[in-house]
């Protein structure tokens, strides 16, 4: 590890200062060996959870969102995919450490994670009934009878209606709205600490995505679990996240407080981002973040300098040199950045 | 399920009766002649008699009839008569469809080598797939191990080879080198102790082993693409996410969905057991279907031919009306209406 790496490693600013986070990432590094040489997903990626909060994740396609989360309980194809460093405290367990009997008891039952396609996320040839007392089966030691029964309450609770008779009909039997409350009931039949959501809405059309939406925040008021959201859409995740992440090139390059994030964006690629938003309410929400000009960075090399430093307006020579780390600029709010967009100086070193 | 059933078989009906025709028209039209193989001190008056007892005097269209009534009423009847020991009417004017070498009853010659050919090939078929599905699995889960390119390169000289060359090699090694196995099958031979027995499994060990293999090889790369297909589902990676252990998520999630095609290719397959494996059992002398058909096809045996490609053909409809059947109950996505 480069000295500047490690300076990547400020510790997150923290939440209200007493609690304590559920989850804990530091240093995040995942890469693939593909055939053509290491793809660097995630670099140093760390963040904090706490009870109850919702954390936003937002990057545009390939900054690394995904790879981030599904690192944390291991569900890449690994090879080709392979964990180079990292913590991820949960309960004080460091789920990187973890051999996989232990990692099976995190999954699923600490940890829920819902998908953006939850048609090819469920499997389609056994009944939404089977596959929701899975978990409870394997998690809660429930028998049959008493996981069906929570089974079809669970149902119940993510508002399908007429919820006992539909355990025995199969994923393609149902809506994709449906289907994705099916995935919801599954990812939250164990009632985990942290739910990690990517991009649950993205699959589906907008008045669904609303319902969606409001079943979530229901959910998470009734449950108080923390959760990661994933998302293109700075839309959703102005009304919905307590704190925001925004990644790109496989690093956090800014996180804050939402109301601080909005009002004061800090990075030139956020402050792009929130051009980028239709300004009008209304218009197109779910539109992907891609009027940015210039091209994704294509992560073949570890970074050792800005990865956004080659479409950034503001850029100069020492972001084409330096990867800055995260730097507090108040107590809510870093950017890794070496240029002050507020002031409209470079920063001072 | 039932409505598209029935519906399936009616629609069998003109297809069958079509492969019917073309079968017939097809034999018809290839040159033969049911007493090319008798000496030939005997006259031509005599053949020409010959022939017309064969019923060859009349036009293409009268026979042809004359074969639907033989093959369609005469034989069933004859087989439910010799099923339930009853007599429905005049059994013995009644016409069979008959070979010319050997002028016995077609039907009979056939069940008299059915059994030898269930036996060796149909067993063969089961142990292939015994054999196949788990180092399908096993190849895919693993994939690029020591063990699937084991597999890999056993699988491609399976098929590769042709089993006329491993029949060979058998014997080459175990009979004549080891002098282990008979190289010829005894089809008198009857199992009645538990020397006999041993005998028995000896003498079949050779062509079913050569016959699995060419099987598992199909069979084994079909389930290994199958399972591959199904790992890389995200519903795979729901499954592991709900922290089930690997074995419920390859054997319920994967295998799952994975045995849908395969199952539905071995549905389709066994008309091919039921028709023999003809070099096979020619090289181990297995006087099964195979070795009667290819005698038959030999010494121009026309109604031995027509019957043994048409009762081919009967099975590979059926099967193929029981593979889709298989398909709609494995897969819930499939509905029939
Ligand atoms: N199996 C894999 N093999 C090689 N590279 C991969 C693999 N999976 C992901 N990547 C790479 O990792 C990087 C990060 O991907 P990731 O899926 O995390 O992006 P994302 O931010 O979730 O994007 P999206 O918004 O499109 O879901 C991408 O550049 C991608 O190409
Ligand atoms: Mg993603």
């Amino acid at each position: 590890m480069t000295a500047a790496e490690e300076d990547r490693q400020v510790e997150p600013v923290a939440g209200p200062a007493s609690r304590q986070p559920v989850l804990s990432v530091r240093d995040l590094r995942t890469r693939f060996r593909t055939p053509d040489g290491a793809v660097h997903a995630v670099n140093g990626i760390g963040f904090d959870l706490h009870e109850g909060e919702l954390l936003g994740v937002v990057g545009e396609s390939g900054s690394g969102k995904s790879v981030t989360m599904l690192s944390l309980l291991k569900l890449l194809p690994m090879p080709p995919a392979e964990i180079v460093s990292g913590q991820a405290l949960l309960d004080g367990e460091d789920l990187l450490a973890l051999d996989p009997a232990r990692l099976r008891h995190v999954r699923g039952a600490k940890v829920g994670f819902i998908f953006q396609d939850p048609m090819a996320s469920l499997n389609p040839v056994l009944s939404v009934g089977y596959q929701l007392t899975e978990p409870l089966r394997t998690h809660l030691g429930l028998s049959r009878r008493a996981a069906r029964r929570r089974a079809a309450a669970l149902l119940e609770g993510v508002g399908i209606p007429a919820a006992d008779s539909r355990l025995g009909d199969f994923p393609h039997q149902f809506s994709g709205g449906m289907r994705q409350r099916v995935m919801i009931a599954m990812a939250l039949a164990c009632d985990p600490k942290v739910l990690i959501a990517d991009e649950p809405t993205t699959a589906l059309d907008a008045t669904i995505q609303a319902q969606i939406l409001d079943l979530l925040q229901r959910l998470r008021r009734e449950r108080g679990m923390a959760i990661v959201w994933i998302t293109h859409d700075l839309g959703v995740v102005a009304g919905l996240a307590d704190r925001v992440m925004v990644m790109y090139g496989g690093q956090a390059v800014e996180r804050a407080d939402v109301r601080s994030l909005y009002a004061r964006p800090q990075h030139p690629y956020t402050r792009s981002l929130l051009r980028a938003l239709p300004k009008i309410e209304g218009g197109s929400r779910g539109e992907r973040l891609a009027s940015i000009p210039g091209q994704p960075p294509t992560l073949v090399r570890a970074p050792d300098a800005c990865p956004f430093a080659p479409r950034c307006a503001h850029a100069f020579a020492r972001c084409h040199a330096e990867n800055p780390a995260l730097a507090a600029v108040t107590e809510s709010h870093e950017v890794a950045c070496w240029y002050d967009a507020e002031a409209g100086v470079p920063r001072a070193a | 399920m039932t409505h598209y059933i029935v519906r399936r078989l009616l629609f069998a009906v003109p297809t069958l009766i079509a492969i019917s025709f073309i079968l017939f028209a097809l034999l018809d039209l290839a040159p033969n002649d049911p007493t090319g193989q008798l000496p030939l001190t005997i006259p031509a008056e005599a053949r020409e008699q010959i022939r017309e007892s064969l019923g060859l005097g009349q036009p293409f269209h009268i026979r042809y009839a004359r074969w639907m009534e033989q093959f369609f009423v005469n034989e069933p009847l004859n087989l439910i008569e010799q099923a339930f020991g009853i007599e429905i009417g005049d059994s013995e004017s009644r016409l069979r469809v008959r070979s010319w070498a050997t002028r016995s009853p077609v039907v009979d010659l056939i069940i008299e080598r059915l059994p030898q050919t269930l036996w060796v090939v149909g067993l063969s078929y089961l142990i292939g797939i015994l054999i196949a599905v788990p180092i399908g699995i096993v190849s895919a889960y693993r994939q690029y191990s020591w063990f699937d390119q084991l597999g890999t390169f056993v699988s491609m000289i399976g098929f590769s080879v042709p089993t006329f060359f491993t029949g060979l090699l058998a014997i080459i090694v175990f009979s004549v080198a080891l002098q282990w196995l008979p190289s010829i099958y005894d089809t008198t031979h009857r199992v009645t102790d538990l020397a006999s027995f041993w005998l028995q499994i000896k003498q079949m060990a050779m062509p079913v082993m050569v016959l699995a293999l060419f099987n598992a090889a199909q069979i084994s790369r079909f389930m290994r693409a199958a399972v591959l297909d199904n790992l890389t589902q995200d519903y795979v990676r729901t499954a592991r996410a709900k922290g089930l252990r690997e074995r419920v998520v390859l054997f319920i999630h994967v295998l799952r969905n994975s045995l849908i095609p395969v199952v539905t290719l071995i549905a389709l397959g066994i008309p091919t057991v039921f028709g023999g494996a003809i070099i096979t059992e020619k090289i181990f002398r297995v006087n099964g279907i195979g070795e009667l058909l290819i005698t038959a096809i030999q010494g121009a045996d026309i109604p031995l031919v027509q019957t043994l490609s048409f009762l081919f053909a009967v099975l590979i409809v059926l099967f193929n009306l029981i593979a889709d059947v298989l398909y709609g109950v494995l897969d819930p996505r499939i509905r029939y209406g």
